[in-house]
């Protein structure tokens, strides 16, 4: 008898930082499921018409790229090499899977049977060329054809940089030679050395 | 009055003395080893899932950017799973008879989002921030192991307290910055170096950048890195004497 209590004792003292509530707390992470909602989310969707303080959408060219029922011709931010850069960024992770590096439509997912049904938009284009920069926005922002809508993964001021950089990618293609920096020009004309080193470091 | 102990409890005694000498370290020692084992921490044990994806055929083959699918990582604590819909905007069009991904176009009629088993899973009392490591340059390899060669995602390190303080105790050991691009800010460079490696291959690598790529940095003892990484860490402002304390992380 004696001995049995002691057992307990000494067991209810070992065990009794064996427990995980606090390794597993009730509670809800993004992304987490509750059984709670039929689709088993934890996180919910947005009512419809909901606007966060502060972030009201007033501004129409902005946030549709569209004013008074046509799209905007101009950006409506400020265009800098800063925002050329940031939209180069987001073109190479977004858009250019698709659509390639230098917006042939000719990426990798597009070499790879996206093509199916009809091609991968080509910037370069004279529909495309001519095209307000708002339709631009609205392809990000909607979605056209088989492309999907972006807007969940691309926030508005993010997508303008990429518009201003799909246009300077029509630039780049359409150029005449008379726009040519000289000393560059001259550069890449010049013969390769390092072409064969660079295949060759390509495993 | 007979012998209590008879001549064989001598055996006894010395088999039990060597016992608690031998035995208590042994079980000790087992038990930490079995603690940092995979069989405790899962490190390299690839993890089932719905749908097979392979990061080696779509981050590598493929070359897609890590942000394509985990968009939230450079701004939000969480690097986020990737919708349904951002694995159709792609397979609406391709494999779209795979029966390999049924589940993703059921997922994506009904509604329901997918289920993916968590390859990562902290304590709920530790509080993780994923855009503050990116945005100090910390390449996602250094905690995820080599993502971009796995078929089936693994965990690439343990992930235990001692594991995390390694760097936090000592970041300029970790700490890095790719000086043939000044031109990149520490959260580009994360990314940069999976396009360089796209471009260049291993061959056009750096040491420590290789061994990034193929998961096996562990931090540098190399005293010219680690000024370097010290150089680093007072130009990005981070305050290493806090950085190990308790409420950075369990608040």
């Amino acid at each position: 008898m004696n001995r049995n209590v002691i057992f307990f004792a000494v067991a209810s003292v070992l065990l009794a930082g064996c427990h995980t509530d606090m390794w597993r707390q009730n509670k809800s992470a993004p992304l987490s499921q509750n059984d709670f909602f039929p689709d088993g989310q934890a996180s919910r969707p947005l009512l419809a018409g909901t606007i966060a303080k502060g972030h009201e959408r007033k501004d129409d060219a902005f946030f549709t790229g569209a004013k008074g029922g046509k799209w905007v011709n101009e950006l409506p931010v400020p265009l800098s090499k800063k925002l050329l850069l940031r939209g180069q960024e987001r073109y190479n992770i977004f858009c250019s899977p698709c659509h390639g590096q230098v917006g042939d439509g000719n990426g990798m997912i597009a070499n790879r049977g996206f093509t199916l049904k009809r091609p991968v938009g080509n910037y370069h284009t004279d529909r495309l060329r001519n095209m307000p920069v708002g339709h631009f926005y609205d392809v990000i922002t909607n979605g056209y054809g088989t492309m999907y809508s972006y807007a969940s993964r691309i926030e508005p001021s993010d997508r303008w940089a990429i518009v201003a950089y799909v246009k300077a990618l029509q630039l780049s293609q359409n150029a005449p030679l008379a726009d040519a920096d000289p000393v560059a020009l001259e550069e890449s004309l010049k013969p390769k050395e390092d072409k064969a080193h660079a295949e060759g470091a390509k495993h | 009055m007979a012998q209590i102990f008879k001549p064989s409890a001598n055996h006894i005694t010395t088999a039990a003395l060597y016992g608690v000498v031998l035995g208590v370290p042994t079980v000790w020692l087992a038990i930490a080893a079995l603690s940092r084992s995979p069989a405790n921490t899962k490190v390299n044990v690839p993890i089932n899932q719905p749908v097979p994806f392979s990061h080696q055929h779509h981050a590598w083959e493929l070359g897609i950017d890590c942000r394509y699918c985990h968009a939230n990582v450079e701004k939000s604590s969480y690097a986020g799973v990737p919708s349904t819909e951002t694995c159709m905007s792609c397979h609406s069009q391709i494999w779209k008879n795979s029966p390999l991904l049924e589940p993703v176009r059921q997922s994506y009629e009904t509604g329901t989002p997918l289920k993916w088993n968590l390859v990562n899973q902290l304590p709920h009392f530790v509080h993780f921030n994923h855009s503050i490591h990116v945005a100090r340059g910390i390449n996602c390899n250094t905690c995820h192991g080599p993502v971009q060669h796995m078929h089936i995602t693994y965990k690439g390190n343990p992930f235990q307290m001692k594991w995390c303080l390694e760097c936090h105790r000592a970041p300029d050991r970790h700490i890095y910055k790719d000086e043939s691009r000044p031109d990149l800010e520490p959260r580009q460079q994360v990314f940069n170096l999976y396009w360089k490696y796209q471009k260049d291959g291993l061959k056009g690598l750096n040491l420590r950048e290789r061994s990034l790529m193929v998961g096996t940095f562990d931090g540098t003892n190399d005293g010219k890195e680690r000024a370097k990484g010290k150089e680093l860490v007072k130009y990005y402002g981070i305050k290493v004497q806090q950085l190990a304390d308790c409420s950075v992380c369990h608040y």
